[in-house]
């Protein structure tokens, strides 16, 4: 059995500087910072801000705009199919609503449109990978509701705009807050398994950037607990899912109308032509495509396939400038970097502290801060460790058994403590070193309160709608944990139910592929030359060992 | 655990290579990544036995050997290093029944489970699925647990289950525990645990439109306004509109 022997040598040092400088810290609360330092701060060193990352995009409705390179390669890219190879009068599939996707925005939509009248066998969902193995799956933390009687729906509406500084899509932000305990319901009607007190109340926790503590979970299993019950309802009511089978391209008809997608067989490599008179893009985010060379904790299939897709037929983006670091990324073992150190760890009490066991900034800052803070303390100022894969910082997850007594960490966070036990490191007894990872999408398709896809002068794309981490506008430039699954259950829900209305109104035409044709016309007409083609579907990591 | 001898700082060395067998074929791989990765550096483009990359998704499992030892080992391929002398090969797929049930007519107890799931009074106590289980749970006693009728006590024992289906391939009496123990968590968390009075509450003032009047003022407020407010509540003061 090869040993892991946790810390190397050379971290020794540090980390008794670390245990030194507890008992006092854990008197200390590091003083939040005034709204205009924490501006100045991430302006100059959040990798948003980052010279030489961007570049505008040249083509489509959001042309102009800035985008990180690694995003407007793929906008900008050819289709992955040529029209003339795919057969659309040899319908596969003929459904009315047809999913893309298989997280929890994906279920949410498919349960709620079957909830609402539509058979399960009219609805189909495909997806990439299996039923559920998805971003949704990975999320740790917790899902946000102001439920509980100190707080409210509008305090909760006002901590998002706070933590989007102020860009978010107000309508949808109402939607989210309002709608939150109303899905926190449901979930429980459903059999998810909240932590709570023996009464029943909800154990809610801080979560960076909230007023209030409004934070649900379910161990540090929220998303998996989620996401395993709704496939579970999803099942049993046998709604049809196409797994190994990824959206390529939609289809539009003679109309101009979306009316369904190509789906690849990944195994066979084969096309099927799924029609739907309403289609829902539910792929979630972009941490595959690792921009700027950042590690992510993103499942492997997120590679905004559905952003590629809903681009070519005339989708509206906002917001794809704005990338969300995760602050605390595992930087060590080698073997788990980039992986997701929950923000729980932060909200329970656990202070980032550099190489001298000082603290940096208050650890329940919004996310865009606390990475920035994170990445000055290394780059700038030189106070974090080395690693071979780059920097890192203390993440002091000790003080939590300390402060809320031995064995929480056990019971809250026992992914984590699994997770890093097999490398030998007891998050108990010894801090975790971190560095910032990519995490979130924050911006994406434009969306109305119907859920409909717009187009550059906001109108709705006919029968093309999406919800999740694909759209923008929910969280503006900057999303505070917990609101995502919570956006996902809202808006999933929300395609549910108008699908369901808008199908009794749509007659389709002729199936065609009319929008490519038009789409490698307009990169000619850009002079745009390139080989890239898109969507990516899967990342290549072959004879890599870089990224996890 | 982490080792306290003030060493030196090690050099740095050029990863050793080991020796897998990955379907019976010899390859050589840095040691100490991952099973995922170590396919990935051979040549593969993985689309079976990979999912979240983080431990959290139960697609990867894989069965291996190792040098002179005849045991038979699970782990999750994301998150096991390779060793060398490694045999292993991925499961790209469990086969498995679930059983189809209607979760607002069921009872929550042991009956509803037998009727579904039959097969579980088969279990002969052998414990090779808590041997393989890679998330060290407990899952030969959750199985009894739910047997002797306490489904609240099970649901805690195999929250953290990911279904990856390595005990259910290894299982004489052909138990597909993660199946059962989803069964066992929707019972619990719908009928055995306490509801949430406070949001039920809550979701009766918003049904009711409780809060429709203030949102109309604040929609009507400028930027400013709404940051005034929002550093406000920051502070911990309440606010009323
Ligand atoms: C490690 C981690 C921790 C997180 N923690 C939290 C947290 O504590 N709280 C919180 O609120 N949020 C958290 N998040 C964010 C949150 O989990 C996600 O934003 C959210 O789950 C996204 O849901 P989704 O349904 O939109 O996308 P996903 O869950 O990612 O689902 C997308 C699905 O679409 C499929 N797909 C992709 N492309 C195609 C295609 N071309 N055709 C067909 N299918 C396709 C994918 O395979 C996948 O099944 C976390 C995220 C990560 C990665
Ligand atoms: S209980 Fe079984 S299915 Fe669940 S994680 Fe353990 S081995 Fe995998
Ligand atoms: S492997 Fe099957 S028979 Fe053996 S203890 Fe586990 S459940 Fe029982
Ligand atoms: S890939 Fe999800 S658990 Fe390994």
């Amino acid at each position: 059995m090869v040993e892991y022997p946790g810390y190397p040598p050379e971290f020794w040092d540090s980390i008794e500087k670390v245990e030194e400088t507890r008992e006092k810290r854990l008197k200390e609360t590091f003083p939040k910072m005034p709204e205009a330092e924490r501006e100045e701060l991430v302006h100059k060193y959040h990798p948003d801000y980052k010279e030489g990352t961007k570049r505008p995009v040249r083509v489509g409705a959001y042309k102009g705009q800035l985008a990180p390179h690694e995003v407007v390669d793929l906008l900008e890219a050819h289709a992955l199919i040529n029209p003339n190879e795919i057969d659309l009068d040899d319908v596969d599939y003929d459904v009315d609503i047809l999913i893309i996707g298989g997280g929890g925005a994906a279920a949410s939509a498919a349960l709620w449109a079957n909830i609402n009248g539509v058979p399960a066998d009219r609805i189909l969902m495909v997806t990439k990978l299996r039923f559920g193995d998805a971003n949704t799956k990975m999320a740790q933390g917790g899902i946000q509701a102001a439920d509980k009687e100190y707080d409210s729906p509008i305090y909760h509406f006002l901590d998002v705009l706070r933590g989007g500084h102020y860009t978010n899509d107000p309508e949808l932000v109402k939607i989210l807050v309002t709608e939150a305990p109303l899905i926190i319901k449901f979930l429980e009607d459903l059999g998810v398994m909240f932590d709570k007190e023996p009464d029943g109340t909800m154990i809610e926790v801080s979560g960076g950037g909230c007023s209030r503590y409004r934070m649900h979970s379910c161990g540090d299993y929220t998303g998996l607990e989620i996401m395993r019950v709704l496939m579970d309802e999803v099942l049993n009511r046998e709604i049809p899912v196409l797994e190994f089978s990824p959206a390529v391209e939609l289809i539009t008809d003679d109309r101009g109308q979306v009316a369904g997608a190509v789906v690849m067989n990944l195994e066979t490599g084969r096309y099927h032509v799924v029609r739907a008179k309403a289609t829902v893009i539910a792929t979630g985010g972009f941490g595959r495509l690792h921009i700027q060379g950042f590690q992510t904790t993103n499942h492997y299939g997120a590679t905004m396939d559905g952003v590629v897709l809903a681009y070519r037929v005339g989708a509206q983006l906002r917001d794809m400038d704005s990338v969300q670091y995760h602050p605390t990324g595992a930087a060590w073992p080698p073997q788990l970097a980039g992986q997701l150190v929950t923000e729980k760890v932060r909200a329970l009490g656990a202070q980032l502290v550099n190489i001298e066991g000082k603290q940096f900034v208050y650890q329940l800052e919004p996310r865009d801060v606390v990475s920035s803070a994170i990445i000055r303390e290394c780059y700038d100022r030189k106070k974090g460790i080395r690693t071979i894969t780059g920097w890192g910082v203390w993440l002091d997850s000790p003080m939590i058994e300390i402060i809320r007594g031995e064995g929480t960490i056990e019971k809250f966070l026992p992914a984590m403590l699994r997770q890093f036990k097999r490398y030998g490191i007891d998050i108990r007894k010894e801090p975790i070193l971190v560095f910032p990872t990519l995490h979130y999408q924050n911006g994406g398709i434009v969306i109305n309160k119907y859920t409909q896809v717009l187009d550059a002068k906001r109108k709705p794309i006919p029968n093309l709608f999406a919800a999740g981490e694909c759209t923008g506008g929910v969280h503006g430039k900057n999303r505070l944990m917990g609101n995502s699954l919570l956006e996902i259950t809202v808006f999933g829900r929300r395609a549910g139910i108008f699908t369901s209305k808008h199908i009794k109104k749509v007659s389709l035409g002729k199936l065609t592929l009319n929008h490519v044709v038009r789409w490698e016309n307009m990169l000619k007409e850009a002079k745009i030359r390139t080989k890239r083609k898109a969507p990516i579907i899967l990342p290549d990591y072959r004879g890599d060992v870089r990224y996890r | 655990m982490g080792r306290r001898t003030k060493g030196e700082t090690p050099k740095e060395v050029e990863p050793r290579m080991v020796t897998i067998y990955f379907m019976g074929k010899a390859y050589q791989v840095p040691e100490g990544i991952t099973i995922i990765k170590a396919l990935e550096y051979i040549g593969y483009k993985l689309i079976r036995g990979v999912g979240c990359r983080g431990g959290f998704c139960g697609a990867c499992t894989t069965f291996y050997r190792k040098k002179n030892d005849y045991r038979l080992y699970s782990g999750l391929a994301c998150q096991t290093p390779v060793e060398d002398g490694m045999y292993l090969t991925q499961l790209p797929f469990v086969p498995a029944e679930r059983r189809k049930y209607d979760i607002n007519n069921v009872k929550p107890d042991v009956n509803t489970i037998l009727s579904l799931y039959p097969e579980i009074a088969r279990c002969v106590g052998c414990n090779a699925c808590t041997k393989v289980c890679p998330q060290e749970l407990p899952v030969m006693d959750a199985i009894q647990t739910i047997l002797r009728g306490d489904l609240a006590k099970a649901a805690k024992m195999i929250f953290d289950c990911i279904a990856c289906g390595a005990c259910s391939m290894r299982c004489p009496a052909e138990i597909v525990h993660y199946n059962v123990f989803q069964l066992v968590r929707r019972l619990y968390g719908k009928y055995i645990a306490p509801k949430a009075k406070h949001l039920e509450k809550r979701v009766e003032e918003i049904e009711n439109g409780n809060y429709e009047e203030q949102f109309k003022k604040l929609l009507s407020m400028s930027v400013d306004d709404w940051k005034v407010l929002a550093e406000k509540l920051q502070k911990g003061e309440d606010i009323v509109l």
